[in-house]
């Protein structure tokens, strides 16, 4: 008899992926400035390490909180306890606060409405577990987060299919690209819940226009499907065109909350880990004005509930709102520089970025680097990125790009010294590689 | 458009009674000085009981939560630490705590542990390796009401019981094995594996060395799986003294690796720790595959960065450590006999129990009939009018009716007194009311004090 389950022994867990293999080769051979400076770069995790000393002075300067200290005395007991899968009341009614303000307050958020979730990494999952069957399809544009193909499809049993985007239009998504990615579910005979859309988008580094926007709530309401909108990457918004998220954009429609049926098919997750920088700390949400939904997905949540002291000291945290728009604006300064280093550094050599205005990364056009306009040179760059020039970078094909010759190349999560390096190695590749088609 | 089947269904059975008698509870929680007529809750097996000896060790270590290590900060290495293998410092500390609450007759290796957001998410995700939809797992009766959702629910994996009866203390029995093993078959479910708990929710009781080795050689003849959810072993405060699945396997000559590599252990700092809020759960499993498989799965319920590497400190502190399960085990015992004696001058037995936060209450002699209805009504008199919330052993999935779960560490001593004289008031109420056959009579008219009767059908109290 077959000892485990089919999850189990399947690959659906993606994590065969270059995404991961990148990241595996990466841990045998670390950078280090001091101690391995022949090491490879990591380039390919989306990480916010720029604005660390701003926390570290509010935890230096607030230790008692994170001491479980309050007011007359310990909250250590009550937190201890604390396991109710609504959540810590202050800690949720300070996170929309902090949901708000990122937003430039433009939506107020009702904290009835949120589920919190150990991650955002549960919250699609949750997600996916409560607005589909087994089988069932979400269409995702491409390119997409390689970890979706784990975290939306491997316990849920629920399909992928990709909404092709190009570069000939900035991978902005088009009615067309929709209506041939519905059609494609058609033909394999599945049926489509809803589309799942990740704004600011990861990897392109771009926000969705207003026109995207419309066109997705457009689809939605003809074809009576959910939209879930991934807002991860909100905080991290470091120029123009400001962030509309999709709880906006419906607002603008004027759609009536309480009549018009395309709200209760909007659901929005977001998560602490990029504009603070804190993975560690496994805090996720899910917002939703969808009852049903909320009352489902709070149960489910017992499976990856945030701990109550990171609930704890997060509510305090988000409550300094000086803290927090002083953060805010100095984080997006900061981010704002180090994809100009970036973007600035690559096109010294003649290698162009999309143009962005959010994320940790830039999505990079090295297809004048490949052999051949094929994702078997694609791979080669990859590795002789990886072999000889030691930087882990995201192959496009990792995020199911249909064109060969994009990367994701992340830049908030090192020393700025250590970028200057990783461009530098870039540009020795570009220059070594002209160096060969002058000699052929 | 609809959401799916399974975030509509009656997920997992939370309109139980279970769940109900704690929602009365918040409608009408019990109070001292606020609240002294309120309800007590008496049916969450948490552990209040040394909270004290816990802050003390943080007012001493005060760097352990400020983030600092040897007076550096550690803040940003844990913001960015979110590697689904755990923190390493925490697994060491958590394997030899798990080795010395077994009375380091076990030895545990970090690589073999995968951490998780609580017990609730282990479980699961166990489910979630070893079973496919509709693949069974059988559960020893009465079980922890919460497994019905926690293994079910989003699995799709069904659950078959092996009935235990108080005829010999609810111990499992190969009969009760073999008859579940065959009823599974005739419905023609596959079946995966076992689930215990040991120490047993809610019996408050450690399996013997006889059902251990019984469980083994089962699982061993039919090629099943062992899940030996051990949430409950740093809570065994009486004789005999606690061993582990894991122990079992190391002093039987007759197992290879393949049963050991079909034997999984769940644990969690909830229980003994009395740290439910934190979301420290562990699977332990000598299985590379399933190790490597519940690793990525952990995804989806890593423990907090800032959590795991506070209780690293705390766990690593073997002094602390010792004395902490000594005292804590010094207090459940004295809490333990404060309700069995309590109980017993109300004419009520418990079964005799060594382990656990609770428990298991004989109150079939005050039944009605010997009916699950006759159950609730008792349990629903008992939340009601006397303002108990205990657990009916038919959400346990007893296969008795009059069997309940009181819970005994999540309250003061004053408030456990208090409900056991509330109790003791009850029951010689009811004598006053009884007939010749020994069962209470519905008695409408009947008043005692402040607690006129009231039967409520519906699903909480009316008020």
């Amino acid at each position: 008899m077959k000892m485990l389950s089919k999850k189990a022994t399947c690959k659906s867990h993606g994590q065969d992926s270059s995404y991961f293999l990148g990241w595996q080769e990466y841990e045998k051979n670390p950078f280090d400035p001091i101690r391995n400076q022949s090491g490879i770069i990591q380039m390919g995790l989306a990480e916010n390490q720029l604005s660390f000393d701003l926390l570290e002075s509010w935890i230096a300067r607030n230790q008692e909180i994170s001491g479980f200290k309050k007011t007359g005395g310990s909250i250590f007991r009550e937190l201890a306890l604390f396991q109710d899968y609504h959540g810590l009341p202050a800690f949720k009614k300070e996170l929309v606060e902090y949901m708000s303000e990122i937003r430039q307050n433009k939506v107020k958020f009702d904290p009835n409405k949120v589920v919190l979730t150990a991650g955002a990494t549960s919250a699609n999952e949750t997600l996916m577990f409560c607005l589909a069957e087994p089988g069932e399809a979400f269409l995702i544009p491409t390119p997409y987060y390689p970890g979706f193909d784990r975290d939306l499809k491997w316990r849920t049993g629920v399909e992928i299919i990709p909404v092709h985007c190009h570069s000939s239009n900035d991978f902005r998504i088009t009615a067309s690209s929709l209506e041939e990615a519905y059609k494609q579910a058609q033909n394999l005979h599945l049926k489509v819940k809803g589309i799942f859309i990740t704004n600011p988008s990861n990897p392109l580094g771009t926000t969705f226009t207003l026109n995207e926007l419309n066109l997705i709530i457009n689809f939605a309401i003809n074809e009576n499907i959910h939209i879930v909108n991934d807002e991860i990457y909100t905080g991290t918004v470091f120029d123009s065109p400001r962030f509309v998220g999709i709880i906006e954009a419906l607002k603008i429609r004027k759609f009536d909350p309480k009549r018009a049926s395309i709200w209760s098919r909007v659901h929005v997750v977001s998560s602490l880990s990029k504009d603070l920088g804190l993975p560690g700390f496994r805090i996720g949400m899910i917002y939703s004005n969808n009852d049903t939904l909320i009352a489902a997905a709070t149960k489910m949540s017992s499976f990856g509930l945030i701990s109550s002291q990171s609930q704890f000291l997060l509510s305090k945290i988000l409550a300094d709102k000086k803290f927090i728009r002083n953060y805010v604006k100095e984080n997006r300064r900061r981010l704002k520089n180090r994809h100009k280093m970036l973007v600035s550094g690559l096109k010294k050599v003649g290698i162009p970025c999309l143009k962005s205005n959010s994320g940790l990364f830039c999505w990079v056009d090295m297809r004048s680097l490949l052999k051949s306009d094929t994702f078997e040179a694609e791979m080669n760059l990859w590795r002789e990125m990886i072999g000889e020039y030691l930087l882990n970078v995201s192959p496009g094909s990792s995020c199911h790009c249909v064109e060969p010759g994009w990367f994701r190349v992340c830049f908030a999560n090192m020393a700025k010294e250590t970028l200057e390096i990783a461009v530098g190695r870039i540009q020795a590749l570009v220059n070594s590689r002209a160096l060969q088609l002058m000699i052929n | 458009m609809t959401i799916s089947i399974i975030a509509t269904c009656d997920s997992g059975g939370q309109n139980s009674s279970y769940f109900v008698g704690l929602q009365e509870y918040e409608k009408n929680p019990y109070d001292e000085i606020n609240n002294p007529d309120g309800i007590i809750q008496m049916g969450l097996a948490e552990n209040q009981l040394s909270f004290d000896l816990l802050e003390t060790w943080l007012t001493e270590n005060p760097d352990a939560s400020r983030f600092k290590r040897n007076g550096e900060s550690i803040f940003r290495e844990l913001a960015l630490f979110q590697d689904y293998h755990g923190l390493p410092a925490f697994k060491n500390a958590l394997v030899r705590f798990m080795s010395e609450i077994r009375g380091n007759k076990v030895s545990f290796d970090p690589n073999k542990l995968v951490l998780t957001a609580g017990a609730t998410s282990a479980n699961e995700t166990l489910i979630f390796c070893l079973a496919d939809p509709g693949d069974a797992f059988l559960l020893p009766t009465p079980y922890y009401p919460g497994f019905d959702r926690d293994l079910k629910w989003r699995t799709g994996v069904e659950i078959v019981p092996i009935q235990c009866t108080s005829s010999n203390g609810f111990k499992i029995t190969a009969p009760a094995l073999e008859e579940a093993f065959q009823l599974v078959q005739t419905c023609n479910l596959k079946v995966k594996g076992i689930l215990v708990t040991n120490p047993s929710n809610p019996l408050g009781k450690t399996l013997t060395w006889n059902e251990l080795n019984l469980l083994v050689n089962f699982i061993s003849i039919n090629g099943i799986h062992l899940i030996s959810d051990e949430i409950y072993s740093g809570t065994v405060f009486n004789s005999p003294r606690f061993v582990s699945i894991m122990e079992v396997l190391d002093k039987k000559s007759s197992v290879n690796t393949g049963i050991r590599n079909r034997v999984h252990v769940v644990y969690s700092l909830s229980k003994d720790l009395g740290l439910p809020g934190f979301r420290v759960g562990a699977i332990y499993s000598n299985d590379p595959t399933i190790v490597s498989a519940a690793t990525k799965m952990s995804s989806f319920g890593l423990v907090s960065s800032q959590t795991q590497s506070l209780l690293s400190e705390m766990l690593s502190d073997k002094k602390f450590t010792k004395h902490y399960v000594v005292e804590n085990k010094k207090r459940l015992k004295s809490r333990h006999a404060v309700l069995v004696r309590g109980l017993k001058m109300a004419g009520i037995s418990c079964l005799e129990s060594n382990s656990g936060l609770f428990c298991w209450v004989d109150a079939r002699h005050l039944l009605r009939s010997r009916t699950f209805e006759a159950e609730m009504e008792l349990w629903k008199k008992i939340l009601c009018d006397i303002q108990l919330n205990i657990s009916p052993g038919s959400s346990c999935h007893c296969v008795e009716p009059g069997w309940f779960r009181i819970c005994f560490a999540n309250m003061s001593e004053e408030t456990l007194n208090l409900a056991i004289q509330r109790i003791k008031t009850f029951v010689d109420t009811i004598s006053l009311g009884k007939g010749s056959n020994g069962f209470y009579h519905n008695s409408r008219t009947k008043s005692v004090g402040n607690w006129g009767f009231r039967l409520s059908y519906s699903h909480g109290c009316e008020r």
